[in-house]
């Protein structure tokens, strides 16, 4: 007598890291669990100076929902976070401010530079704003536009959980991952 | 207009030969006074009884456009009267030094490390000129005409592609 309950939506299961598998057990590599893992958990740091954080703040809401990817708690302690978003101009004066929150942050990090602004100075190209964060610390997704829409945001989110599903476990070990951050003047 | 003659007479008056240029601009009475009497004047403009412009509005500097001089320039304001003047003056780029307003209006303290900032102009007795708004490392002062305003180490906007 129940009513008839009508699917509309049609639901995807995400896909399983590659390995063995069988009734009651999966066999796999530990990295892409882990990678898995931390792709959809990401803990966003917002560094919201200007007109990319109002748009970023409604990629928070209802509408655009980032907590679909995992990103539901904002991060406001570096300490916590895993990944940092980066919108809006950094004047020079901001540079080392910036810097220091990210050296706080524990591995593995990752960036998310959005906007021209963040990106490269954007209209901005005086004495007082840095051209471009890249030049302070490892960008590792750049998003443009002008202020980007949400649906930009997200996709840069989504290119960072490609990045952290597919990163190798000992990345952050690697001589090549220490010259890049050598390379910032940094540890 | 009245105020302008008035005011004009006044300084006359009390500072001999002090008023390089006075004139209606944008509608204030605006006085440029030499460089030397600049503070005895702002404490007058202060003080008398009269003039009473008691509040300082704002501070700000000035380039030239031949790069010759740098100038100051005070926003005066009398309150009970709501009477508005600008004082002006000027100095050599070389030797941009004028004594402090600070002493008179407390306000002026930061107006006149902005100043400092930007176009370097020394205010002698101001109690911390140091930069208040660019980095401490500056060692420029950016709003002057000889510096360029664009960042100097922006390597993409080449004229290959923008056609400058």
């Amino acid at each position: 007598m129940g009513k008839e309950i009508i699917k509309r939506t049609k639901l995807e299961m995400a896909k399983s890291p590659q390995g063995l598998e069988g009734p009651g057990f999966f066999a796999g590599k530990i990295e892409d669990v882990i990678g898995l893992a931390r792709a959809n958990s990401l803990w966003p740091l917002p560094f919201a100076t200007s007109c990319c954080g109002i748009e970023f703040m409604a990629t928070m809401a209802s509408d655009y929902d980032l907590a679909r990817f995992g990103s539901e708690r904002l991060s406001f302690s570096p300490r916590q976070a895993d990944m940092l978003m980066v919108m809006g101009t950094i004047a020079k004066k901001m540079g080392p401010i910036l810097r220091q929150v990210y050296e706080q942050m524990a591995e593995p990090k990752w960036v998310l530079s959005v906007g021209a602004c963040a990106c490269s100075g954007g209209i901005f190209d005086t004495y007082s704003v840095l051209q471009g964060i890249d030049r302070i610390i490892p960008v590792d997704v750049y998003v443009p536009g002008c202020p980007p829409r949400p649906e930009q945001i997200i996709e840069g989110i989504m290119k960072i959980q490609e990045l952290a599903k597919n990163e190798s476990f000992r990345r952050r070990n690697s001589d090549e991952y220490k010259r890049l951050l050598n390379s910032y003047g940094m540890e | 207009m009245d105020l302008l003659n008035k005011i004009n007479e006044t300084l006359n008056a009390q500072f001999p030969g002090v008023v390089e240029v006075s004139e209606m601009s944008f509608d204030f009475p605006a006085f440029t006074i030499k460089k030397e009497n600049i503070h005895e004047v702002l404490s007058f403009l202060k003080n008398d009884p009269e003039l009473n412009f008691h509040f300082l509005t704002d501070l700000t500097g000035i380039q030239t456009a031949d790069e010759k001089f740098l100038g100051v320039i005070y926003h005066l304001h009398n309150m009970p009267k709501n009477l508005r003047i600008r004082v002006k003056t000027f100095f050599p780029m070389d030797k941009p030094e004028i004594p402090t307003a600070t002493d008179l209006w407390p306000g002026a303290n930061w107006m006149e490390r902005e100043t400092y900032d930007f176009f370097g102009v020394r205010f002698k007795g101001h109690p911390n000129l140091t930069r208040i708004l660019n980095v401490d490392e500056m060692d420029i002062f950016p709003l002057r005409k000889e510096y360029p305003l664009e960042d100097q180490t922006r390597d993409d906007k080449s004229d290959k592609m923008f056609g400058r």
